[in-house]
């Protein structure tokens, strides 16, 4: 099976066209981080330089990785039901568009930009920490291991988010159940992170890699898995 | 735009249904259908609520699967490995229009283009636009318009891609006058264009207007013909003949009349003769009153409209 890069194109497109005119969607998509970033911020940015010991022990910057775990789960789980509620899934399934290529378009515009939005907002975290933050404090705080995790971390938990709630999204008959049941999924990669970051679970070289691969792997079945539970008869009949 | 059904290598029936059935469970949408439709014809399918159209409709287009029989769509077998071309081949515009309202017209259209991977989509968009007269709405987004016009979108949205069968489900659904009458004259100029058309609709004046042929169906297919053949199956042939008083002895100026099978009053001064040929039978019975003294009124065919037969064929299944 090939997959046409103009028609999953053509999702992408709509899809964002349709984000940045929802704006529901677009306050959704900005109070998640504000929540995860505001809070942290501003406990770093009152602590004493005597702080900067207990806080090399911790990854405070992982703790940003509940922003790709969380932002795309909330465009995701609207953008399968969401059609269907709004009657416009029966016209994209009459065209010749595959279901891999229909879900995979969904995928990437939910993508796109929950990994902007993180990188964004983990800069912005750390343009205030090195501005503002007491200079022990950043230099505790702003290590490059925790950045290259924060980097490589945040598409993959991104990643396996979207397809869970697509996933979700698929078998769903209500906007807002899909949204929560989304959210309640990513939880556990929320928890993950945090007991990283409060260095419960004590990070490594390679704890790191073999969470990479795990998600690398969840996320090359996630389609095939978002794929198997598409059933165009049951999303347009509601019977089956 | 290529004139319809000018795919290389397609010939034979646009449309060719075999004993075909779609049941959810143990609901049955419906039963045993067969049926053919021609290229470039416009073939209306009419039915009650409930009585399957839009399941038959989402069964020829591959979005639901059928539970026995066959189908032949565009020259292609109705199969699961073929419904990626058959979804090429044709296109549906279902009873919602199903637009995305957030986005402009173009932005709607430019989506579809790039779903049937249409060459040089600027122009078939603009081409579809001025097909429903909607080139100077291109900008404005979808939410904006009317219930009539968006109606003209899906129906631009529909043509994109040439296709070979278009699928209308209920065009007119919820639309006043005189945007119906609009989608009417836009259906005309398809169907002049040589687009083969399969029209469900529960609107009889709709599909006497505008189909060549039509097809019952209430879970299983009643009848189908032309119009004009449907009636001719349910309805006697009659002539009605008024008189300016009743006539002394009717019995002797109907009787042994040529094409005149039997006669019945038809309330004071007027008679109802059924006829096997109303154009032998007008003249005869036009002299025979005259030689009987009467003063005639008018002679006249009985005509009955497709409401008619559609009708009595509901009624006569409502009294079973």
């Amino acid at each position: 099976m090939t997959i046409s890069r103009r028609r999953v194109g053509a999702v992408v497109r709509k899809e964002l066209r349709e984000f940045r005119r929802n704006r529901s969607l677009t306050v959704g998509m900005a109070v998640i981080p504000a929540i995860f970033c505001v809070q942290p911020l501003v406990n770093v940015l009152t602590l004493n330089s005597a702080a900067s010991v207990p806080l090399r022990r911790e990854h405070v910057l992982l703790y940003l990785l509940a922003i790709p775990a969380l932002v795309p789960s909330l465009i995701a789980a609207y953008s399968v039901v969401g059609e269907r509620q709004q009657g416009t899934l029966e016209p994209v399934l009459t065209t010749p568009i595959r279901r891999e290529e229909l879900l995979l378009g969904k995928a990437l515009a939910a993508l796109l930009p929950s990994i902007a939005v993180a990188y964004v907002v983990c800069g912005l975290f750390l343009a205030c920490v090195e501005l503002f933050a007491l200079p022990g404090v950043a230099s505790a705080l702003v290590r490059l291991p925790d950045l290259l995790a924060q980097l490589a971390f945040t598409p993959l938990l991104a990643g396996w988010s979207i397809w869970i709630a697509i996933l979700i999204s698929t078998r769903a008959s209500d906007i807002r159940a899909a949204q929560q049941f989304a959210t309640l999924a990513g939880l556990p990669s929320v928890a993950a992170t945090t007991l990283v970051a409060l260095n419960v679970i004590t990070p490594s070289l390679t704890t790191a890699l073999v969470a990479a691969a795990v998600l690398l792997l969840l996320n090359r079945t996630g389609l095939r898995l978002a794929s198997a539970t598409f059933d165009r008869e049951r999303l347009i009949t509601g019977t089956k | 735009m290529l004139p319809a059904g000018s795919r290389p290598g397609h010939r034979g029936p646009a449309v060719a249904v075999d004993h075909l059935s779609k049941r959810f469970g143990r609901r049955v949408a419906f039963e045993d259908i067969s049926f053919e439709v021609g290229r470039g014809e416009v073939f209306g399918f009419l039915g009650p609520n409930g009585a399957g159209k839009t399941t038959t409709v989402r069964t020829l287009g591959t979005l639901v699967a059928p539970t026995a029989g066959a189908a032949t769509i565009a020259g292609l077998p109705l199969r699961p490995e073929n419904g990626v071309e058959i979804r090429r081949r044709i296109s549906v515009m279902p009873e919602s229009p199903g637009l995305y309202l957030r986005l402009s017209v173009i932005e709607n259209l430019e989506c579809f283009a790039d779903l049937y991977e249409l060459a040089e989509p600027a122009d078939r968009i603009q081409r579809a636009l001025r097909a429903v007269s909607l080139a100077d709405r291109a900008r404005d987004a979808c939410g904006t318009l009317s219930k009539g016009l968006r109606q003209r979108v899906a129906l631009a949205r529909a043509l994109l891609g040439d296709p070979d069968v278009l699928f209308l489900d209920e065009p007119t659904s919820g639309l006043d006058p005189a945007a119906a009458r609009d989608v009417h004259e836009l259906i005309d100029g398809l169907r002049r264009r040589g687009v083969t058309i399969f029209l469900t609709t529960h609107r009889l004046d709709e599909a006497e207007r505008l189909c060549d042929r039509v097809a019952i169906l209430n879970r299983t297919l009643r009848m189908i013909g032309r119009p004009d053949q449907l009636r001719e199956r349910l309805f006697a042939k009659t002539l009605t003949v008024r008189t300016r008083v009743p006539l002394a002895e009717p019995d002797c100026v109907f009787g042994g009349l040529p094409a005149v099978e039997s006669w019945r009053p038809d309330g004071t001064a007027g008679y109802v003769l059924a006829v096997s040929d109303a154009a032998v039978a007008a003249p005869a019975a036009a002299r025979a009153l005259v030689a009987a003294g009467a003063d005639v009124l008018s002679i006249g065919e009985s005509h009955h409209s497709l409401e008619d037969v559609y009708l009595k064929l509901i009624d006569k299944e409502g009294g079973r």
